[in-house]
């Protein structure tokens, strides 16, 4: 009986672990290239409504972002909870919104300045008054093509 | 001299500094959302005004507390997308006169649009409005016209307007398709254009 029960103890083989770190570099070339940089710090916090008709965004080096939501609580101490502007990790004045996506417009390579699209990433209980102002500006320095950046999802979801 | 061995260099440790990288990366990146309803706006220099009829004109305005009235009546948000449609595809102009529409398949009446062609939209808001409320009704209006320009590219070509809008945009697309693509989009897009227009209520 000794011998029996002796002869059944096998080793179990080891598992080679020297394949995971190409495992794990494969995951981690994924993801650089899936995914983009976080190109500015966000000052205002939004959530952006759905929407379900929604068109992908063209090249990213053709999009200016102006984001406008409530200053983060950081900021929210000085700047007070109503809805604000960001361009570029900077907060904007109305009267700014112009100049400064023309100094955007201005840096990007001449060929392709025609085919500038503003999005506006806009918290959904953002009043719509600031989007008007906005849009005035930007109709004031001819930047006439912008983009509702939305989530792709039902849009009755936005009026609760 | 005896001869040395160099020691192997110990590549357990590989994984955890690969497992660094990756979470650094994922730290560090987002995944954009990028996508959204694209809008032109009108030109700042005020051109001449039109003169529209009134039943070309679908009046929809939206009040502080995201409440609909469409041409002077209460409506609820889901009844607004079967509103604009019946509103665009009702070609009332009778056969035989200039802008008849030969391709609507509404109810022909006459206090409704004579054409497509001739039908505007006009959302007002206020200033108090959400925007999420505002997204809502654009986002409608977006759906009755590709709803529309769906059934009229589905008709004359067999694909939907839609369908055919992404691949073109899609920019791994070939030329040559887009080439043929690009006519059968603008074709689609001249017997809906896309009229929608804004006011503010001061």
């Amino acid at each position: 009986m000794i011998r029996f029960k002796r002869e059944k103890e096998t080793d179990v083989p080891e598992i080679s672990t020297a394949s995971l770190p190409d495992i794990v570099f494969m995951l981690l070339f994924f993801f650089m290239t899936v995914t983009v940089m976080k190109s500015e710090k966000l000052k205002v916090n939004y959530v952006l409504p759905n929407a379900s008709e929604v068109k992908k965004l063209e090249k990213p080096d053709r999009v200016i972002y102006i984001h406008i939501g409530k200053p983060t609580l950081e900021y929210a101490t000085i700047l007070g909870s109503g809805p604000r502007i960001q361009i570029n990790d900077k907060f904007v004045d109305l009267s700014d919104v112009g100049p400064y996506v023309l100094g955007q417009i201005a840096d990007k390579p001449e060929a392709i300045r025609p085919f500038m699209t503003i999005a506006l990433k806009v918290d959904k209980h953002a009043g719509m008054g600031i989007i008007l102002d906005v849009r005035q500006e930007l109709r004031k320095i001819n930047a006439l093509k912008i983009n509702y950046t939305t989530y792709e999802g039902d849009a009755y979801a936005n009026l609760e | 001299m005896a001869k040395r061995l160099s020691p192997g260099v110990h590549a357990g440790s590989m994984a955890d500094i690969a497992f660094l990288l990756l979470i650094f990366f994922l730290v560090t990146t987002s995944i954009e959302t990028d996508a959204g309803l694209d809008r032109m706006l009108p030109r700042m220099e005020t051109p001449p005004p039109l003169i529209i009829n009134e039943r070309n004109i679908l009046r929809i305005s939206i009040n502080d507390s995201d409440e609909l009235l469409v041409e002077e009546e209460r409506v609820d948000m889901g009844e607004l997308r079967d509103i604009a449609i019946a509103f665009l595809d009702n070609g009332g102009a009778p056969p035989g006169n200039k802008g008849h529409c030969n391709y609507c398949e509404g109810l022909r009446k006459q206090e409704s649009s004579d054409n497509p062609l001739e039908a505007v939209v006009l959302v007002t808001t206020v200033r108090a409005t959400s925007y999420g409320g505002y997204i809502t009704v654009q986002n409608e209006l977006v759906a009755a016209y590709n709803h529309l320009r769906n059934r009229e590219a589905q008709r004359r070509f067999g694909e939907d307007f839609t369908e055919m809008q992404a691949v073109y945009l899609n920019p791994e697309t070939p030329e040559y398709i887009r080439a043929s693509l690009r006519e059968k989009i603008r074709e689609i897009q001249g017997l809906f254009p896309l009229n929608l227009s804004e006011a503010e209520i001061k």
